[in-house]
């Protein structure tokens, strides 16, 4: 009887501690009281760059709705979106976008905005391609010198950016990489840390570049060409293939971003007095 | 001392034990009817310990009987008979809550008072909140019999209960055996030690090598064994 | 790396009091904690029940209960994940990116290590105690609580070893949890975010507050078995 009892109370005891613990109050999240939330997936350079915390606060203040992201990369993404795990996607890869859609996973691709992308080496740049314009030369440099050139390797926007610039220098990377070619298979963070650490070069998008705090010997060293340009679109999961999807949240949060509060939003973001990532929604084609 | 029926006598008939292909107890037969201390002795390996477990129900016999006077079957008379082991069971808890927790576990009732009693009857209350695993030898055999005894049995098997004991110690355990013999408690216990047995048996059983060899009062044993065994155990000779 | 400058974010971190870092804080220790409560709901009788029941297969059943306690957490994340998801068995709950998808996942992590050391535990208690229970009528699920009982420091170190898994793992949350601000943002996550950011001082300050946690809670426990050991002997 006795140990029953004392068995009992060790039990409530801990139930206790842990339901003690689940009801303490969150002070930070007042919008899981209204409960009303879409879940976003979007890549890791949106999350990284700090635009979320700039953009989401803003939207909930104008909607009501928790905007909840969950970053990855572009490919995986865009998966969370096809099992119907998100609500809307927010990415940037064209193609695989436009496919998305063509599949029937998404209602809609809009473009919202792009930034660009910077190719970041060691201080020394090893492979002298420094003070050029042309990635598509600097690419070619790298590889014949075989300096150490980190990619992300993660199927995200970034990395299909990357091998478009790899093919747009006529290297054919699957059959040019060699141990100086090195995949990570991680997001742009990660990938920035290593090429600090390998003294590398590495394609990145030039907010998360510019929100990135372990620069050490590492800075931009081409910029500008054309090619390097970076186009985020949204889609809104297709609620007709995943009927859970809220269709008329995820459509406000597509709206919205593409709108004139959210276009100016995202212009008005800023780090260190510069811009990162620049509201073309009107622009056709992108 | 109880309203309840007496258990007794146990009848144990052609008792038999096998393991692993090797007998270790052979059609053991003997009764033992209510009063005084039975001593069950032998060398090592004649099957004591064995006979005092298929007695009090914690084994099955692969022949033969155990029967109580109450009925037979493992369960007869399961809440009046208890067992005291040679190396006492000290639960992880102070000596007042392994008093408790055998009554809680016999649903007996009035077990406050009767741990208290069990407590000041065996010299225990200053101990009583002492971790029982922290206790010397000798105060783990006293309260593994004050447990046994809080359970108002009419039957106390006790398996060699001062082998692991020094003498002051095996003296005191001596004392409270003969002292619940003298209220009328039936104890059967097991010892290899034969001035043990002396001291204390009304009759002695003995073993060897699984096989009941003598089974006759305790003086009649000691001053003229009845078999070349016997003769051979008291003067210190091995027997194999 | 200035290890000065992550001491000083960490004591920022504490000292500020900031709603965002304390609602980080509670979220981890509350999915934890619930995680470490659900596998000793579930863990101890399971541990029990194998401690105490013979049967064909029974070697096997403790050796793969052993070798799970080193499952990776990524494998109990991805197994979740893929539960979870809403083109998975249980998608229709919803539960995906939430908290109790990382409390479910963290609890797989945390189970076979209750169920493995219940188990040795209770069956070395067994093996000493069951004569005298036997003998008290107490045996099989009978014994089980006063095994319980007489085990309660060893199991309540299993429950911290748990605790420890539990809290100190990154890959299951991440991939369950999604990491989002506000949400599903632990501290683990929270510091694979800050690293990836390249905020190492920001992150290395989260790692020496968890740190700090686990070691508080720690010292807790430590000295609350301490005390009711001298009281149980």
């Amino acid at each position: 009887m006795l140990s029953r009892r004392a068995l009992f109370s060790v039990g409530f005891g801990l139930a206790f501690t842990g339901l003690a613990a689940a009801q303490q109050p969150q002070p930070a999240a007042p919008a899981q009281a209204a409960g009303r939330f879409i879940t976003v997936s979007s890549t890791t350079s949106t999350t990284d760059s700090g635009l979320f915390n700039h953009l989401l606060p803003a939207f909930q203040r104008s909607t009501g709705i928790e905007a909840r992201v969950v970053s990855q990369g572009t490919g995986q993404a865009l998966d969370t979106g096809r099992r119907g795990d998100a609500d809307v996607v927010f990415v940037h890869a064209k193609a695989q976008e436009e496919r998305f859609v063509a599949d029937g996973f998404g209602v809609e691709r809009r473009p919202v905005m792009y930034n660009d992308f910077v190719l970041i080496g060691p201080r020394q740049d090893p492979a002298g391609v420094r003070g050029t314009r042309d990635i598509a030369a600097a690419l070619q440099r790298i590889r014949e010198r075989q300096s150490p050139f980190v990619s992300r390797g993660d199927r995200s926007g970034t990395h299909a950016a990357e091998l478009a610039l790899w093919q747009a220098a006529d290297i054919r990377i699957d059959e040019a990489k060699g141990p100086w070619y090195r995949e990570i298979g991680q997001g742009m963070g990660a990938a920035l840390n290593t090429a600090g650490a390998m003294g590398a070069y590495v394609l990145s998008d030039r907010a998360t570049w510019l929100n990135f705090r372990n620069r050490g010997d590492l800075e931009i060293v081409v910029e500008g060409d054309r090619r390097l340009f970076n186009q985020y679109g949204v889609i809104l999961v297709n609620p007709a293939r995943h009927a859970h999807v809220k269709r008329e949240d995820g459509q406000r949060f597509v709206d919205w971003l593409t709108g004139p509060e959210g276009q100016r939003a995202i212009a008005d973001y800023k780090i260190n007095g510069e811009q990162l990532f620049f509201p073309n929604a009107g622009q056709p084609g992108a | 001392m109880r309203d309840a029926a007496s258990i007794l006598p146990l009848t144990v008939e052609e008792l038999t034990f096998e393991r692993e292909g090797k007998r270790l107890l052979d059609r053991v037969t003997f009764t033992v009817k209510a009063g005084g201390v039975t001593a069950i002795i032998g060398p090592n390996g004649s099957g004591k310990s064995l006979t005092l477990r298929l007695c009090h129900g914690l084994m099955e016999p692969s022949a033969g009987s155990v029967r109580w006077g109450v009925g037979s079957g493992l369960m007869a008379g399961r809440k009046r008979h208890a067992m005291v082991f040679q190396r006492p069971v000290m639960l992880r808890r102070s000596a007042r809550a392994n008093l408790a927790h055998a009554l809680a576990a016999v649903k007996a009732e009035g077990a406050g008072a009767r741990v208290d009693l069990a407590l000041r009857r065996f010299g225990l209350t200053e101990l009583a909140e002492r971790p029982a695993r922290l206790l010397s030898g000798g105060e783990q055999q006293r309260l593994a019999i004050a447990r046994a005894w809080s359970l108002q049995p009419e039957v106390l098997f006790l398996d060699e209960p001062s082998s692991q004991l020094d003498p002051g110690a095996t003296r005191q355990i001596e004392e409270i055996i003969a002292g619940l013999a003298a209220e009328g408690m039936t104890i059967v216990m097991t010892t290899h030690d034969l001035g043990q047995a002396r001291r204390l048996a009304r009759r002695v059983i003995f073993l060897d090598r699984g096989r009941l060899i003598e089974d006759t009062d305790a003086a009649a044993f000691f001053a003229a064994p009845a078999t070349r065994e016997a003769r051979a155990f008291i003067a210190g000779d091995l027997l194999w | 790396m200035d290890v000065a400058s992550a001491f000083a974010s960490a004591l920022g971190l504490i000292a500020g009091l900031d709603p965002q870092f304390l609602q980080i804080v509670g979220l981890s220790l509350r999915v934890t904690l619930m995680a470490v409560l659900l596998a000793a709901l579930i863990g101890v009788p399971l541990g029990a029940w194998l401690a105490l029941s013979r049967f064909p297969g029974r070697p096997a059943v403790i050796v793969l209960v052993n070798a799970l306690m080193g499952l990776p957490p990524v494998v109990a994340g991805l197994v979740v994940f893929l539960l979870l998801s809403r083109s998975g068995p249980l998608g229709g709950l919803g539960w995906l990116f939430t908290p109790t998808a990382m409390t479910i996942a963290q609890t797989l992590l945390v189970l076979p290590i209750v169920i493995a050391l219940t188990r040795s535990t209770l069956e070395e208690l067994w093996t000493e105690y069951r004569e005298h229970l036997t003998s008290l009528g107490l045996s099989g699920a009978r014994a089980v609580p006063t095994l319980i009982w007489d085990g309660r420091f060893a199991l309540a170190t299993g429950l911290l070893a748990g605790f420890g898994r539990a809290s100190a793992e990154v890959g299951a949350v991440l991939i369950v949890g999604g990491n989002i601000a506000g949400h599903t943002r632990t501290m683990t996550t929270a510091i694979a975010l800050e690293t990836s950011k390249g905020d190492l001082p920001l992150a290395l300050g989260l790692g020496i507050v968890l740190i700090a946690l686990t070691l508080v809670i720690n010292a807790a426990a430590f000295g609350a078995s301490r005390i009711g050991a001298r009281f149980a002997g």
